[in-house]
């Protein structure tokens, strides 16, 4: 068997793996706070109760209405978004003008509201969702058992990464939103509606924390503090690809998913605390992440 | 007591309220005999609130209304607060009990490092403290109090009825998975000395970071390649039950045998069935185990219809009970003025109640209750709501906890 | 002396009052908390109000300062003062190592450095031996101060803890209206300007982040003699996160704002722990009103009404 640094080969393969599968829930999960702070400039605290939503909106279709998992990819994210559109509407808008403090001090209370609510209305325990039929099992790698779900998660993480980077850097209706970002009068005074234009993109951004929720519900306990455990890491994958960056939150969520993984053989415990040490490492080497823009 | 016959939610909304009223409150009850206050302090918010939080609440009330306070003319009082897992804010809370509110017993406190934090505020105030969800073997050990009276399970426990009884059947090899703090690592010394002790081997461990992970595939890779027969959990809640779903995913429970060391009905509830079944572990209390169980779990779950009790529930509505016999033998006067004395009393007293029959509590405060090993049964097995267990292994009460001798408890000596 | 105004001078008079005042009133195990919970505040708002940098790490020197604190008169039997003294030794000396390295950032970048930086810390308290990990240092005495003051009397421990309170509180303000603070104040409203008429701005900002950490150190060393305990979640972020909390509902940036700041927070802590279940609805909700209605915080907002400076 092959031998890297004291662990066969094929188990560090796995772990490689693994670490990619999970970046890929990071990508994802930052790819909708990069959008939200790139358009609107809010650093939104409440997207891993968003993420939660998500989840529970799949359990809640599921369980009261009968509607199954793929259904819920397409359902769930959209209910989520609309109460992202809703939110938008009554609260977040009132906060543009304001220093990015206020924008993360009222979506982390909206996250103590909205984590509060689900677990007075459905404890702390969490509740069962099955693996869809088709993606029950798993295939042998050679070097790994690896469950078919799993791929299917990385799978559609990186077509809806790819498609979400690529409708606002190549589509014209991206090419309006970056424009509006930029200069918002401006873009105005050309007809566009542009507060619309903002509010839709916070529900995109609401839409994919959810979308990942409902990819999430299978494979994790689907319960009320199920995002707390992301937030962190995902803020710091936002910041390590750059602020805003569309392509920088991609690139370092799976990057990081690997990082992480191989501390996960190599030093368990510090796990969860690598991803903050390669943060500081590259703030101090490119103070404005890996992909940002230099202001 | 009025109160009791509210719901669950009400009645804490009316506890919180009654400090504002209590002067006008003491004033007409001070001709009585004086008020017993009970203070269950838990979590009612974070991820053990379904294991602990306001069914534990209740549980305590069902004891009031079991024991009859009215019928009695005895004043009883229940408040309750959530702890946060905040030792600082838990030690903040009991400390105003103590001082302010009169608390004389201290109710549940789940989370052993908020646990351990209470032991010597209870001690220097000399009030009661009995717990029934904190899992450390070091609250009757090293850290133990004459105060404090852990009744229902502990790490030890744990590890001898599940370790023990999965090495019997074969399982000599362990891989941990184990949360990397306090009550995790106990619970993993705990297991792996009986594993050996009984002539099996633990080939591993994965020590991970806690709170704050979600994915377990890496570390259940990892105890797949060690070709080790057995999983030991050591954790608990969301922890638990995120990696017996992933390890169900990954098809480690068809290689492995899983052994979850803490675990709770509510958990196998969040898991569901198709996940859990076929799974170990152990508990001192189970609502269907015979007719007893069955007649309090009938009173009890009006006040809490959507979460089964569990050993913990079952462990505050026993402590209650007993404690409220003891304060009614030695006087309400004399039971409030000395917690040494009313624990000392409550251990030379035989303990018997619905949840768990008979059983003794040692000097080291120790309550010695039968364990049980249950395995979790197949959706097919299961007759209706929360029907999850079958019984494997019985260890009575004498030989189910660590030693006297072996627990190194100070006052025990002197 | 201090640089008070007139009006600030009466409110500082009503706050030495209330201090004197509450303990006779209220619980005074739960006014040390308050007490140790703004001093806490004021050392978070020195950073933001008056050199206009967010730390979201401000639990890592909390935190230290009460491990240290805890570990030096639990080990060694010092002296309640000189353990104290440790703990704010701690955070000096921790806040100018992650200083150096997070000062050269700014905005949310500073914030998010000293986030991380904190995170590490909290990794190196959970694996260190000396912290006790998880379940922390317990059962810290409290000792004497001056080797004469009894602290397990609460009443004693009680005007320690408040003479080191205003003790802390009048030092920042001291600092304010120095020199030293203007310049600050200068760097904050328009750095490169304050560069270019010759100050080193780095450092000066490096300084009031040390004096900031200073201060969270004595604060957390003081908690830890209050409880008896120095555990994680002094470490944790949501220690980190529940500071600028304070700070902001009691009003960013002005002198009696942290103080106001800590007396709401910790009592909604302390009281609607029983109402369980709601009490993280009820604060999330109140600060989002806050952020929606009283931006300025409540000090901030009376200071409008009144049109004074408080």
């Amino acid at each position: 068997m092959i031998m890297i640094f004291g662990i066969p080969g094929p188990l560090l393969f796995g772990q490689l793996l693994l670490g990619l599968i999970n970046g890929a829930f990071y990508a994802m999960l930052s790819l909708g706070l990069a959008v939200i702070f790139g358009m609107l400039n809010i650093i939104n605290f409440a997207h891993g109760a968003l993420f939660m939503m998500g989840s529970f909106a799949a359990w809640m279709l599921l369980n009261y209405v009968g509607i199954g998992y793929f259904p819920s990819l397409i359902l769930a994210p959209l209910l989520v978004g609309i109460i992202g559109v809703v939110l938008e509407k009554l609260v977040i808008s009132r906060l543009y003008k304001l220093d990015h403090l206020y924008g993360l001090l009222l979506t982390f209370g909206m996250s103590l509201v909205i984590e509060g609510l689900f677990r007075n209305g459905y404890g702390s325990s969490g509740l069962p969702y099955r693996i869809p039929d088709i993606l029950q099992g798993a295939v042998n790698l050679g070097f790994m058992y690896m469950p078919i779900y799993r791929g299917w998660v990385v799978v559609a993480a990186l077509v809806v990464c790819l498609a979400t980077w690529a409708i606002i850097e190549k589509t014209s209706l991206g090419a309006t939103l970056r424009a509006a970002t930029e200069n918002a009068p401006l873009v105005q005074a050309f007809g566009v509606n542009v507060p619309r234009l903002v509010t839709l993109t916070f529900g995109g951004g609401v839409a994919l924390a959810a979308f990942a929720g409902v990819l999430a519900a299978p494979i994790y306990s689907v319960n009320p503090n199920m995002g707390d455990n992301f937030i962190n890491t995902v803020f710091a994958v936002v910041v390590i690809g750059g602020m805003g960056s569309i392509m920088g939150s991609i690139i370092s969520g799976f990057g990081l998913g690997v990082i992480e993984g191989l501390t996960k053989v190599f030093y368990p415990q510090a796990s969860a605390t690598v991803v903050f040490l390669v943060m500081v490492i590259i703030l101090m080497v490119k103070p404005r992440g890996l992909f940002g823009k230099t202001a | 007591m009025r109160l009791t016959r509210r719901n669950a939610l009400t009645t804490v909304a009316a506890a919180a309220a009654l400090p504002l009223i209590r002067p006008a409150y003491a004033q007409s009850s001070a001709s009585k005999s004086p008020t017993i206050k009970i203070g269950v302090l838990n979590d009612q918010s974070g991820p053990y609130t379904n294991t602990g939080g306001l069914t534990s609440v209740a549980c305590t009330r069902q004891a009031l209304e079991d024991f009859g306070v009215s019928t009695k003319g005895m004043n009883v009082e229940v408040i309750s607060a959530d702890h946060q897992n905040k030792p600082d804010l838990a030690v903040s809370i009991a400390r105003q009990w103590f001082d302010r509110d009169n608390v004389d017993m201290l109710l549940d406190v789940p989370t052993s490092s908020v646990a351990l934090a209470l032991q010597s505020v209870v001690r220097e105030k000399n009030k009661v403290y009995l717990n029934a969800s904190a899992a450390s073997s070091a609250l009757t050990g090293e850290q133990c109090s004459p105060n404090f009276i852990s009744w229902n399970y502990d790490t030890y426990m744990l590890a001898k009825s599940t370790g023990g009884a999965m090495v019997k059947a074969g399982g000599d090899t362990w891989y941990f998975l184990t949360a990397d703090y306090a009550f995790g690592k106990q619970l993993q010394a705990d297991t792996s000395a009986l594993i050996v002790k009984s002539g099996g081997k633990v080939l591993g461990a994965a020590q991970y970071p806690f709170p704050g992970t979600t994915d377990f595939s890496s570390f259940l890779v990892q105890a797949q390649s060690s070709g080790a027969k057995v999983l030991g959990l050591a954790n608990a809640g969301a922890d638990t039950v995120n990696a017996i779903k992933q390890s169900a995913e990954f098809g480690l429970n068809k290689s492995m045998k899983i052994a979850a060391l803490l675990m709770f009905i509510n958990d196998v509830h969040a898991l569901g069935l198709e996940t859990a079944q076929g799974l170990n572990l152990t508990e001192s209390f189970y609502w269907d185990m015979n007719d007893r169980t069955r007649a309090f779990t009938k009173r009890v779950l009006p006040k809490t219809p959507n979460n089964y009790p569990n050993m913990d529930h079952a462990g505050c509505y026993s402590a209650t009970l007993h404690y409220l016999k003891t304060v009614v033998d030695m006087g309400v006067v004399e039971a409030k003025k000395d917690g040494v004395a009313t624990v000392n009393r409550m251990k030379a007293m035989p303990v018997e109640d619905d949840c768990f029959g008979k059983s003794k509590i040692r000097e080291d405060g120790r309550n010695l209750v039968a364990s049980y090993l249950f395995e979790v049964k197949k959706p097919s097995e299961s007759k209706g709501p929360w029907d999850y267990y079958k019984q494997v292994a019985m260890t009575p009460g004498d030989q189910a906890f660590r030693p006297l001798a072996e627990g190194h408890c100070s006052f025990i000596k002197a | 002396m201090f640089g008070f105004s007139r009006t600030q001078s009466i409110a500082f008079v009503v706050m030495v009052a209330l201090i004197v005042i509450c303990p006779y009133v209220l619980y005074p195990v739960f006014l040390m908390r308050v007490l140790c919970a703004a001093l806490f505040a004021c050392s978070f708002n020195l950073m933001i109000g008056y050199v206009g940098l967010l730390s979201f790490g401000q639990a890592a020197f909390f935190g230290m300062g009460s491990y240290v604190a805890a570990w030096t008169i639990k080990a060694w039997h010092v002296d309640a003062s000189i353990a104290i003294i440790f703990g704010g030794l701690t955070g000096a000396v921790l806040g100018l190592v992650l200083g150096y390295l997070a000062i050269r950032r700014s905005g949310i970048y500073f914030a998010m450095i000293t986030l991380a930086l904190a995170q590490m810390v909290y990794f190196f308290c959970l694996e260190a031996p000396f912290t006790g990990g998880e379940d922390g240092i317990q059962q810290v005495p409290r000792g004497h101060m001056f080797g004469i003051i009894d602290l397990n009397n609460d009443m004693a421990m009680y005007w320690v803890t408040a003479a080191v309170f205003i003790g802390g509180f009048l030092l920042v303000h001291r600092i304010i209206h120095s020199p030293f603070g203007q310049v600050l104040k200068g760097i904050r409203e328009n750095e490169p300007r304050a560069t270019s008429l010759g100050y080193r701005t780095d450092d000066y900002k490096l300084i009031a982040f040390v004096l900031s950490c200073t201060l969270a150190g004595v604060a957390g060393g003081t908690k830890a003699l209050v409880f008896g305990i120095a555990t994680l979640t002094d470490v944790h972020y949501s220690t980190s996160g529940e500071v600028v909390l304070t700070t902001l509902l009691g009003g960013l940036g002005t002198v009696f704002g942290p103080a106001m700041g800590a007396v709401v927070v910790t009592s909604m802590e302390n009281y609607l722990a029983q109402f369980g279940a709601w009490v993280t609805v009820t604060q999330g909700a109140i600060f989002c009103v806050c952020v929606l209605a009283f931006r300025r915080g409540i000090i901030g907002e009376l200071g409008a009404l009144f049109k004074i400076s408080l």
